[in-house]
């Protein structure tokens, strides 16, 4: 059974063709890598999947999640989907969290409008799924306002609240290239824990091949909206069959290098 | 609570919270008591010096006690302060909000009118509505929260806007909120530190304006003292008895410093990435 069907996906912007007849297929709790340099139409894939395209923005193609089809559906549809059934972890923790508001209020409010727990319950919950993404003292960290927290935590905070109401599946776009280095390789641990444990599937945007193999295991090239290459991480790495694969390859080895350097 | 006490331990704070305090007091107070009738006159007792006869501020030419009349006055200053903040609050939000989030046939002819009624100046928009519908407190209230309250929309729909392509915003909705939720959870919240400036200044530009207006004689009607009223009054003798003058003119001008600094006390207070 497949989860997540995405099939010729098109979508345009003011004329210019953005992302162009993409198309792939996810199984439940299976992993999937979209790779590629900005510009490339990996983000966009994301929000077409969420049905949060900006305004103006032209879809053609089709999403199926679950057998249903999302392109198309309505706002109030793909919201009851949204937080349940599909999360998103940003690139940008500390510009992702409402900054007036309590980081544990955060994480409890999709539980509440989807009606799945009470006010009370989910802020109870809240406190527990902070423990799981491993903050220390949550009880006290829920109580936070996000200035208050690092950029590490501000994201962990972010995973807590994408994958609150145990989605399906979990979109994580660019999760770790705004930490550090050493905070980067605890997140990809985190994500890599937790999503096995939900069994959850994702998909792991990223530009950078040495981030994506610790979590992927297939992975999808874009390149200009369109896809290049698809396949095992291990066989593409091995053999990249096209030159902007070797090129993004290139990068990645330099920058481990310089890093090790 | 948590805020008045922050408000309070700021010095400007302070001194916009018990000035305003003071004022809402008197407002109050003399709605049953002041030290001397109000409207009283008594040709004996006209032109004293403060502090004679019981007259703390002193008399004017015709004998109403100055005290008694700046506390009346201060009635109307703070009622017509309030009223027209709250209007220019609701005209504010709505508009605004129309600008920002609304379907294109709606944001357009919003956005249109934020621009052609701030081009209209407030106080000639005052006078013509007095003029139409004759002056009273409503008519000032209405002119001065409309006036004003384009002013605040325009802001507020810059900061919507803004609010509104946050990642945040988009984080929200990718949980799942609809609309409403993400105005009254996000976006009212993250508005209100600068909705609040704008209406303190709204109120400090109400009572500048309502002082216009009396003083121009198109406020309330001239039976009822008012600080505008006032300056009317004694601007034909402002050579030869200026405190008469000054009085008015010093409460005019620290009632707008009051809610000026207060508005920038409160915004401080509310907003936890300045808490100390």
């Amino acid at each position: 059974m497949t989860l997540l069907a995405v099939r010729d996906l098109t979508v345009g912007i003011g004329g210019a063709v953005l992302v162009d007849g993409v198309s792939f297929t996810l199984d439940p709790g299976e992993r999937l890598g979209l790779i590629g340099e900005s510009g490339s139409g990996k983000s966009l894939t994301a929000l077409a999947v969420l049905g949060l395209l900006p305004a103006g923005a032209t879809v053609t193609g089709s999403i199926t999640l679950d057998g249903r089809e999302l392109v198309g559906l309505g706002d109030r549809r793909l919201s009851a989907l949204r937080g349940r059934k599909l999360a998103m972890v940003f690139q940008e923790p500390r510009t992702a969290l409402n900054p007036l508001m309590r980081v544990g209020r955060q994480v409890a409010e999709p539980l509440h409008h989807h009606g799945l727990l009470t006010r009370r319950a989910a802020r109870t919950r809240a406190v527990d799924l902070l423990a799981d993404v491993g903050l220390p003292d949550p009880a006290h960290t829920a109580r936070a306002y996000p200035h208050q927290l690092s950029g590490g935590q501000l994201q962990r905070v972010g995973i807590a609240a994408a994958l609150a109401c145990g989605p399906a599946l979990l979109l994580a776009d660019e999760p770790t290239t705004a930490l550090d280095v050493t905070v980067q390789a605890e997140i990809l641990a985190l994500l890599d824990r937790l999503v096995d444990e939900h069994g959850t599937a994702l998909v792991f945007i990223t530009h950078d091949m040495a981030v994506l193999a610790r979590v992927a295991r297939r992975v999808l090239v874009l390149g200009k909206g369109k896809v290049l290459e698809e396949g095992e991480l291990d066989s593409v790495l091995r053999a990249p069959g096209h030159e902007y694969t070797r090129t993004l390859l290139t990068a990645a080895r330099a920058a481990s290098f310089r890093r090790e350097a | 609570m948590t805020v008045l006490l922050s408000v309070l331990r700021r010095p400007a704070g302070a001194f916009g919270l018990i000035w305003i305090g003071l004022l809402a007091v008197a407002a109050i107070v003399s709605t049953f008591w002041t030290p001397f009738d109000p409207l009283r006159t008594d040709p004996g007792k006209a032109w004293l010096l403060p502090f004679t006869d019981g007259h703390v501020l002193g008399t004017d030419r015709i004998g109403h006690d100055q005290f008694s009349q700046l506390l009346v006055g201060a009635r109307e200053t703070m009622v017509v302060a309030v009223c027209a903040a709250l209007v220019a609050a609701v005209v504010g939000l709505l508009l605004g909000l129309l600008a920002a989030l609304g379907p294109g046939w709606v944001s357009g002819p919003a956005v249109g009118l934020i621009d052609v009624l701030i081009a209209f100046p407030t106080l000639l928009l005052a006078m013509v509505l007095a003029a139409v519908y004759g002056s009273s407190l409503g008519t000032v209230v209405v002119a001065i929260g409309t006036g004003f309250g384009v002013a605040v929309a325009r802001v507020a729909r810059a900061e919507i806007a803004s609010v509104r392509g946050s990642d945040y915003v988009l984080a929200a909705r990718v949980g799942g909120a609809g609309t409403a939720r993400i105005i009254r959870r996000h976006v009212l919240p993250n508005i209100a530190p600068t909705l609040i400036v704008q209406l303190s200044l709204v109120m400090a530009l109400a009572v500048l304006v309502e002082a216009a207006l009396t003083y121009l004689g198109y406020g309330s009607s001239p039976s009822s003292p008012s600080w505008g009223g006032m300056l009317h009054e004694q601007q034909a003798h402002i050579a030869a008895r200026p405190l008469l003058v000054i009085w008015p003119g010093l409460a005019v001008a620290l009632t707008v410093l009051a809610f000026n600094l207060l508005g920038d006390a409160l915004r401080e207070a509310t907003d936890p990435r300045l808490a100390r």
